[in-house]
């Protein structure tokens, strides 16, 4: 179900949209992370991307309307990890997800700009339903759903894309997001995966 | 000859006729409780009552496509000329980038005809609640709009 917004000021919380670059910094340091060979992929060189011809503006605008998912899921987060409803190990659970999301949007801005489009910037201020969010299995829920949303989202796009190494890359962010989601409804008690198949 | 020509022209205007006004194919009927499942799918980027990475869907039906104030919509959506209903939001949701090419909505589509009219039928449902209905005010009129962030 959704919840309404019933008043704007105790409602919608404004958090910033680049929450702490250093801290991101520090995580990425800290974390050793890998870039996947998709990533990799993502990140090849202007030519190899330039395979899709003439599906590169549709393949930006694809990745484009990802950016703004991954940015928006980055500071769903962060609005996690300063609700102080979130307990360790969950809070480090939403810190690594957010990590996550933080090197999908990397990647994602990084390649719409070699395809030679403009990358959506995080908004000055999201809108998220707070007033449904009082306890830390609230907050797991709401992260539960964003993920489950977002693989449903990198599905549909995954056929879409002109350029197949596109297609591979957002495959490999949509297996994430799926382990995010099966371990956030593990962490609420509920069955980690639900069904042989997602749509 | 004459008679006869001008009677092949009446029955043929007439048969054009009742072509254009023939129904196109019925929608399938939708069930609300399983469309809720569907809209699962779109949480990523949508929410009834705000503006996301897509906009928001309370006011949905009857609204021109690319309408709502202060949402970033692609050029292609603002020219589509569409106005959402159980009718073009069903051929939209079969493929969006067929439907409106240049569409920020990434998306391959519900192929499933009756998963389309669920969904939709949770959409009216929604639409049709006094919570919805709360919501929807001429944009330019709204008290206190989301800010501005793909897309029905």
């Amino acid at each position: 179900m959704f919840s309404f917004i019933q008043k704007q000021d105790t409602t919608h919380l404004s958090i910033p949209a680049n929450p702490d670059d250093g801290t991101r910094r520090a995580f990425l340091g800290h974390s050793g992370l890998l870039l996947s060979g998709a990533a990799v992929a993502l990140l090849a060189g202007r030519d190899a991307l330039a395979k899709g011809g003439q599906s590169g503006a549709s393949d930006a605008r694809i990745l484009n309307t990802a950016l703004g998912a991954e940015l928006e899921a980055i500071a769903a987060y962060q609005l996690g990890a300063e609700s102080g409803l979130l307990q360790k190990p969950a809070l480090d659970l939403a810190l690594a997800f957010q990590g996550h999301h933080k090197e999908h949007a990397d990647v994602l801005a990084k390649t719409i700009v070699k395809l030679g489009g403009q990358p959506v910037a995080a908004k000055e201020k999201y809108t998220f339903p707070v007033d449904t969010l009082k306890s830390q299995a609230d907050v797991l829920r709401f992260a539960a759903m964003l993920e489950r949303g977002a693989v449903s989202a990198y599905l549909g796009a995954v056929p879409v894309f002109g350029n197949r190494e596109l297609a591979k890359a957002a495959a490999s962010i949509l297996g994430d997001e799926a382990m995010h989601w099966a371990i956030l409804r593990n962490a609420l008690g509920e069955t980690p995966v639900p069904s042989a198949f997602m749509s | 000859m004459k008679k006869s020509g001008a009677a092949i022209l009446v029955a043929g205007a007439v048969h054009a006729l009742l072509a254009n006004a023939a129904p196109a194919a019925a929608l399938a009927h939708g069930d609300p409780v399983r469309g809720e499942a569907v809209y699962a799918r779109c949480l990523a980027c949508h929410a009834f009552a705000y503006d996301r990475t897509g906009p928001r869907h309370c006011g949905l039906f009857g609204r021109r496509a690319g309408s709502v104030q202060g949402f970033a919509y692609s050029d292609a959506m603002r020219r589509s000329n569409l106005v959402w209903d159980a009718r073009t939001l069903d051929r939209f949701l079969a493929n969006p980038l067929k439907t409106v090419p240049g569409t920020a909505m990434g998306y391959a589509g519900i192929a499933d005809r009756q998963e389309r009219a669920d969904l939709i039928a949770y959409l009216k449902q929604v639409n049709d609640s006094a919570a919805c209905r709360g919501q929807r005010r001429p944009p330019s009129a709204a008290s206190s709009p989301p800010p501005p962030p793909a897309s029905p």
